[in-house]
């Protein structure tokens, strides 16, 4: 188990981190978001252990990061923004060197790196120096040297950045078989990958958490929840047929699509039959009809935003 | 003690990986062969000793050791690696002892690889092999001297080359803190105890004695110390500068 308590990180005159406080327990994956600049990267150093907080503490497993770093920065694995190694050590050398440093000796290590290579599926580039990696391989590299002791605790920043969609869906896959007894943090701005592979999200703004659920729970705070999503084939004034029904809020027309609509609910009750049985009795014009889910990206923008326009206004 | 010999072998077998462990080591030879017959006069001055060969060395590292010393640290910043490395289950010690070591190890190797030198000096006479071996173990403390500073600015900086410049900078400060000609101009305006304390602080001082043959273990301890409160000030460099 994490546990972080009334973390705080300034440097100089500027708070990165203001007194973040939550617990991550295992099996949870967790992701990290926030817009450029709100602390995700400096979150996880302070994790790892390779910043020091100003005030607050943290826990992994019973060890203060600060009071005991070797035994918590032996429970952890961690891919650093960026995903940096060594350029000039091939693949195989580098995975050695991290082998050893994690406390493997003699057969171990063969073994412990053989496995990350199988895993991350870096064979065939185990004797090419890491400088002449392209970005997705040096990126794989960077992830097999974060599970190369099986951690408890496996942290990474930005794990798919600059990967193809096939890589991506890869690491993704990777993630999830980790996690079961395991805790994963992931920092990302690509949204989709929360609702792939997190069980929990939290949203940090400025250094402060604006948002913690489940993927889901965050999508129900969109305004777009439950809403149903309708495309004609002709113009027709939908709004006339729906007034007067207490669930339904407004109807929105598409900023790219002139022909869509989103029949927004006002509560969080589903107006799917509703809003369907109106159709069939008005006879629309629909060529498509579904509930959209709520929108990640809107919930977001929406929290985000909130803490950017209070800071501007303090 | 384990992960400082994992670190340090890392460090020095990427020395070799790269094409920087052969260029110095042939340049340093080359350099020092150059410099101690013909400018030093070995042969001429008909005497089997290697006082030609050591007395360039105080010069020679300070543009050598800085250029060994300059991507220590300012590479693992630049590159993001520091963060790998600091995050690892190792002590910073380790981590600065190791890749310290490493670097000092190659500079020994270079000198080691002087050999030929001291064959000459034996065939040609019958040089004191005792003063040349202190002399050897002097010349090479020194050099640990000049590394220190460069592994503790190569820390401040993410930009190879200003720890290089910033590095001779201060070798040369050092330098001339035991240089005659600098004490010279101090005699008799300022006060003997702080000309003494001055030359005490200089390379020039303490190699002087060592190249001559007077084992002293004073010198010694002085490299020594100056070496560790340089590495110690590297550990406050790089704990107060990795943030940014």
């Amino acid at each position: 188990m994490i546990e972080i308590n009334n973390l705080t990180k300034n440097f100089d005159q500027f708070t990165a981190i203001d007194d973040l406080t939550f617990t991550v327990k295992e099996g949870e994956v967790l992701g990290f978001l926030g817009p450029n600049g709100a602390g995700k990267s400096t979150t996880m150093k302070l994790i790892t252990g390779f910043l020091s907080a100003s005030h607050g503490s943290i826990s992994i497993d019973g060890f203060d990061i600060s009071k005991n770093p070797i035994e918590a920065k032996s429970l952890m694995g961690y891919l650093p923004e960026g995903a940096p190694s060594y350029g000039d050590m091939t693949t195989l050398e580098f995975l050695n060197f991290v082998a050893q440093i994690r406390g493997y000796t003699g057969e171990e290590i063969l073994l412990r790196v053989q496995r990350v290579l199988d895993e991350v599926e870096l064979n065939s580039v185990s004797q090419q120096t890491i400088e002449t990696l392209s970005k997705g391989f040096k990126r794989r590299v960077g992830l097999a040297q974060a599970i190369m002791h099986d951690p408890k605790v496996l942290i990474l920043d930005e794990p798919t950045d600059g990967l193809d969609p096939n890589q991506k869906h890869h690491v993704r896959e990777l993630i999830k078989n980790l996690a079961r007894d395991k805790i994963v943090i992931i920092s990302t701005h690509i949204l989709e990958e929360v609702t792939a592979v997190c069980s929990r999200a939290i949203i940090i703004a400025q250094g402060r958490i604006v948002a913690d659920g489940t993927p889901a729970e965050l999508e129900s705070r969109s305004k777009y929840h439950q809403a149903v999503s309708v495309r004609l084939s002709k113009n027709y004034d939908l709004a006339a047929d729906l007034t007067g029904i207490a669930e339904v809020g407004d109807v929105e027309k598409d900023s790219e699509d002139d022909m869509v609509f989103r029949i927004l609910a006002s509560g969080s009750n589903s107006i799917f039959s509703q809003v369907s049985e109106i159709a069939q009795a008005k006879h629309w014009p629909v060529t498509e009809f579904h509930v959209s889910r709520g929108q990640l990206e809107d919930v977001f923008r929406t929290v985000t935003q909130q803490t950017q326009g209070q800071g501007a206004q303090q | 003690m384990r992960n400082l010999l994992i670190i340090f072998k890392r460090e020095l077998l990427s020395y070799f990986a790269t094409p920087l462990a052969y260029i110095f080591i042939v340049i340093f030879l080359v350099v020092n062969g150059f410099l101690t017959f013909d400018f030093g006069g070995f042969y001429a001055r008909g005497q089997a000793d290697l006082s030609p060969f050591f007395a360039f060395h105080p010069f020679l590292y300070l543009f050598m050791v800085p250029a060994i010393a300059m991507t220590m640290w300012a590479d693992e910043r630049k590159t993001g690696t520091i963060e790998l490395l600091l995050t690892l289950p190792i002590n910073l010690r380790d981590a600065i002892l190791g890749k310290y070591l490493a670097a000092w190890a190659l500079i020994g190797i270079a000198l080691c690889l002087t050999f030929p030198i001291w064959i000459t000096a034996n065939y040609l006479g019958d040089p004191d092999n005792g003063v040349i071996f202190a002399a050897y173990v002097g010349s090479w403390f020194m050099a640990g001297a000049y590394l220190a500073i460069g592994a503790c600015l190569s820390a401040c900086t993410k930009n190879p080359v200003i720890a290089f410049i910033l590095t001779v900078t201060i070798c040369v400060i050092f330098v001339l803190l035991g240089y005659p000609f600098l004490l010279g101009m101090l005699t008799g305006w300022v006060p003997q105890i702080i000309i003494d304390a001055i030359s005490s602080m200089g390379f020039l001082t303490h190699f002087d004695s060592i190249s001559k043959g007077v084992f002293d273990v004073r010198d010694f301890l002085f490299f020594g110390v100056f070496i560790a409160a340089w590495l110690f000030a590297s550990a406050v460099v790089i704990e107060l500068k990795k943030a940014s």
